[in-house]
């Protein structure tokens, strides 16, 4: 036994070894983003710096938790998360970005602080079954989503960021009692409720429902899966239909980052034009990129339409609204 | 001295003070939730007087019962059909019903939403247009059911094995027919083991969040999970987590009373019963068991099977991931299997009210989510032992505080099995308690602890939330290889990593399903 106590001691150190090379030529990023999605990103910024980075992938919500556990010793330099709720929620441990980082993308998409900045776009959208519905059978806002004929049609991701972040933009865009009327009318429809987003198209696709609330992004993971001839398509919803809002996935730098430069740079890096491209040219699920002058996908909004499209809401105060969310869709029994 | 149970001198310091270092440790989540749920003021007991907390704990114990009731019924009568009868095929069964331990239960959740789900391949093989709903309790028992049962089935059938057939033939020489020989001879003797199975059930079911989140059924987990997600106030999730450890130490409580009717028989002889021939009870017999093995293993496996061959072109060997798991997770089962022992000889050998507190304490981690277990060894880690943040060491002792009931009750089961009547005869020859309970006792449980161990290699295998926050950066298990491409909605390449932690993981199930299996007759 004895043996054994001095192996798993020599074990134990063998996994302490990794701290001796905390030189200037890596950076540590915390990323809510799939790995499927964006690791070729983390690939390039490897290849054109010589730094090395080290990527701790899980949930942008665990992982916004974990840095505010942390504290000032967090070992990430860059946090790279799925919502604004997130990065809103530790903006406290996020530095300033510099003035050119922040420029790259529209105002509406970034930290009115300057502490995170979007880095691709993603439009909320009716997910349909296209055997069953046309686009036309689709409704043109949410808020007609309450009419009986959409009894036990309809699915979403109730505890999903987000849906979440959805919700927030009709509070703040609708205000406090039609988003609660809203919410009642929909749960008397019965709706189907789904973990994510994925499920949800699946289930679209599957027939099991007929429309989904999702971002529009998912259609195209799923058809990966499912193959090209799945039965789903988006509808865009028009005008400033809460339904149509366009949030970010983006990136900020902890204040207490041991490699600030590398940080920025990466930041930096997310922006420029050919990581821009990489969301319309290679990666899977069709993000819309966020800098001027950069085609999305066919089929997915352009940057104009996209900043033209939805509610006028601050999608930096979506992390101190959050609360309030989350206990409406507490009372009108979505979550629990 | 009878049977030894009390009166047998003082704990001795050198069992006391590792076992008291550990039990500290252990108790680390429970500090940084205590802390936390104080910090928010009165804010986060507000979540306590919320109406729908009562809903939740209803909800909790719901599941939490009806999953230890099916458990222990499928692993009661599972595990006496291979141990007792002449069923046809007795190791095939044995083996193949203790296998499911394996299948993580998301991923057991998956595969019966892909088989029985809407749209799933059941119904795409009857081309009917709905199947009954699987979404809510029924789908959450089912896998979570499927994910226990062998933790009762393993340890009863080790407690049959090791009971003295001789009980058993007796009641029969008196003429009672097989069932009445069951329920009054065999089943009071196995109640030490289907209680530490059926506690295993019941924490595991407590702490599940993968099962009840992928089948939609409001557990107090998934509400904890989801006040993470609120992430400005840690405090509600901090005070709901302290709801489930309450609901721990009710469980705690309530085995514990039940083990309290226990009448030991002794060590027994270890040898083969004459067993009782089915008859014409054989074929519902086999049915049954055919029906365990085939809702439990077969459809999981055949659901994985056919993910694997839709994205065959694409599978490749995550070589490094299947060694990163066991070498983890083999860390974990010699830790918590060498920390089990003291807490173990203590409780058994020595019980005062101190050493009885500091084995149920030990229990206080094994029945939070695993979230809040990383969440507070980040705290604590990150905070005052930085050297040790996210190093294979804090990943391995997370496992640790998870998992260390498990290696406790393969320790205690066969240290109540094995008696103290040789370890009496060692001191009386001059040993000291320590030297003797080390000399003596520790061989004659040997197995008992490597089953112990097992146990945990395998739940450490499957373990993923503290895995995802605690590993080092970098260091993929095939558990974070199956959420990252599950998370994606890409099952065909989750698929793989799956049936291998299914395949890597099997031969233990073997060795913990065929131990105690006597060849021959012998006399003890």
């Amino acid at each position: 036994m004895k043996k054994l106590t001095v192996l798993l001691a020599a074990l134990a150190l063998a996994g302490c070894g990794g701290d001796d090379k905390a030189a200037s030529d890596t950076l540590t990023v915390y990323s809510g983003r799939e790995e499927e999605l964006v690791e070729p990103l983390f690939e390039r910024f490897e290849e054109e710096t010589g730094i090395t980075v080290d990527v701790r992938y899980a949930d942008s919500a665990e992982l916004a938790a974990t840095i505010a556990e942390e504290g000032g010793n967090s070992p990430a330099d860059v946090f790279f998360a799925q919502d604004p709720g997130s990065l809103g929620a530790v903006e406290d441990q996020l530095a300033e970005l510099p003035e050119a980082v922040l420029d790259r993308v529209d105002a509406r998409f970034r930290d009115s602080g300057g502490r995170w900045v979007g880095t691709s776009g993603r439009a909320r959208v009716l997910v349909y079954n296209t055997d069953e519905l046309s686009e036309g059978d689709v409704p043109d806002s949410v808020f007609d989503l309450t009419d009986p004929k959409w009894k036990g049609k309809v699915g979403l991701p109730p505890t999903n960021a987000s849906f979440q972040a959805f919700v927030t933009a009709m509070r703040l865009d609708a205000g406090e009692e039609r988003t609660r009327e809203w919410l009642e009318g929909l749960k008397a429809n019965e709706p189907k409720f789904y973990e994510k987003n994925t499920p949800v198209v699946e289930a679209v696709a599957s027939g099991e429902i007929e429309v989904g609330l999702v971002n529009h992004y998912y259609l195209y993971l799923v058809k990966e899966e499912l193959g090209e001839d799945a039965p789903i398509a988006n509808k865009y919803l028009p005008g400033d239909d809460p339904g149509a809002l366009v949030s970010v996935a983006g990136a900020g730098v902890l204040a207490s980052a041991e490699h600030s430069d590398a940080a920025e740079r990466f930041v930096g890096f997310l922006l420029a034009d050919e990581q821009q491209r990489f969301y319309t040219e290679e990666a899977e699920e069709a993000e819309s990129p966020l800098v001027e002058g950069i085609d999305p996908m066919e089929g997915v909004p352009t940057l104009d339409e996209l900043a033209g499209r939805g509610p006028d809401v601050d999608l930096s105060s979506f992390g101190g609204e959050l609360e309030k969310t989350l206990e409406l869709l507490n009372e009108t029994g979505y979550t629990s | 001295m009878s049977l030894g149970r009390a009166g047998r001198g003082r704990a001795p310091l050198s069992l006391l003070l590792p076992a008291c270092v550990t039990v500290a440790l252990l108790l680390l989540p429970l500090a940084y939730l205590v802390v936390r749920a104080s910090s928010g003021g009165g804010r986060g007991w507000r979540v306590l007087t919320r109406s729908n907390t009562l809903d939740l704990l209803w909800s909790t114990g719901l599941l939490v019962v009806g999953v230890t009731l099916a458990s222990m019924t499928i692993g009661v009568s599972v595990a006496w059909l291979t141990t007792r009868t002449d069923i046809p095929g007795r190791r095939l069964w044995a083996v193949g019903a203790a296998l499911p331990l394996v299948i993580p239960s998301y991923v057991a959740a998956f595969c019966l939403l892909g088989a029985f789900g809407p749209r799933g391949l059941l119904q795409q093989l009857l081309g009917v247009e709905r199947l009954p709903e699987i979404y809510g309790y029924w789908g959450a028992l089912a896998a979570l059911t499927l994910s226990t049962y062998p933790y009762v089935l393993l340890l009863v059938s080790a407690a049959l094995r090791d009971l003295d057939p001789a009980l058993e033939e007796a009641g029969r020489g008196l003429g009672r027919s097989p069932f009445e020989v069951f329920r009054r001879v065999t089943l009071p003797a196995l109640r030490p083991s289907i209680g530490a199975g059926a506690l295993l059930v019941a924490l595991y079911t407590l702490s599940d969040f993968g099962v009840v989140s992928l089948m939609r059924y409001d557990a107090l987990t998934r509400a904890i999970y989801l006040q993470y997600k609120s992430l400005f106030d840690r405090t509600p999730a901090a005070v709901l987590a302290l709801v489930l450890v309450a609901l721990t130490a009710l469980v705690l409580w309530l085995e514990s009373r039940w083990r309290r009717r226990v009448s030991r028989s002794g060590p027994g002889t270890a040898r083969r019963p004459r067993p009782h021939r089915l008859g014409r009870w054989r074929w519902p017999a086999l049915v049954y068991c055919g029906g365990v093995v085939g809702a439990f293993l077969a459809v999981p496996a055949a659901v994985l099977v056919y993910w694997l061959a839709r994205g065959l072109d694409r599978a490749e060997v995550p070589w490094r991931e299947v060694a990163n798991s066991m070498s983890a997770s083999a860390l974990a089962a010699v830790a918590a299997a060498l920390a089990a022992i003291p807490i173990a000889l203590l409780a058994t050998r020595f019980p005062t009210r101190l050493t009885r507190l500091l084995e149920r304490s030990s229990f206080a981690g094994n029945a939070l989510p695993g979230i809040v277990i990383a969440l507070s060894l980040v705290f604590f880690a990150a905070n005052y032992a930085s050297p040790l943040y996210q190093t294979l060491a804090l990943l391995v002792f997370a496992y640790v505080v998870r998992f260390l009931p498990q290696a406790l009750a393969g320790v205690e089961s066969a240290l109540s099995s094995v008696g103290p009547r040789v370890e009496e005869a060692a001191r009386a020859l001059g040993r000291g308690p320590v030297s003797a309970a080390f000399t003596v006792t520790v061989p004659l449980i040997r197995s008992g602890i490597f089953a112990g161990a097992a146990l945990v290699f395998l739940s450490a295998m499957k373990e993923l939330p503290a895995t995802l926050l605690l590993r080092p950066i970098g260091f993929e298990t095939l558990a974070t290889e199956i959420w990252k491409t599950t998370s994606v909605g890409a099952y065909s390449r989750a698929a793989l990593p799956a049936l291998l932690l299914i395949a890597v993981s099997a031969p233990f199930v073997y060795f913990l399903s065929s131990r105690h299996e006597p060849t021959e007759v012998e006399h003890g």
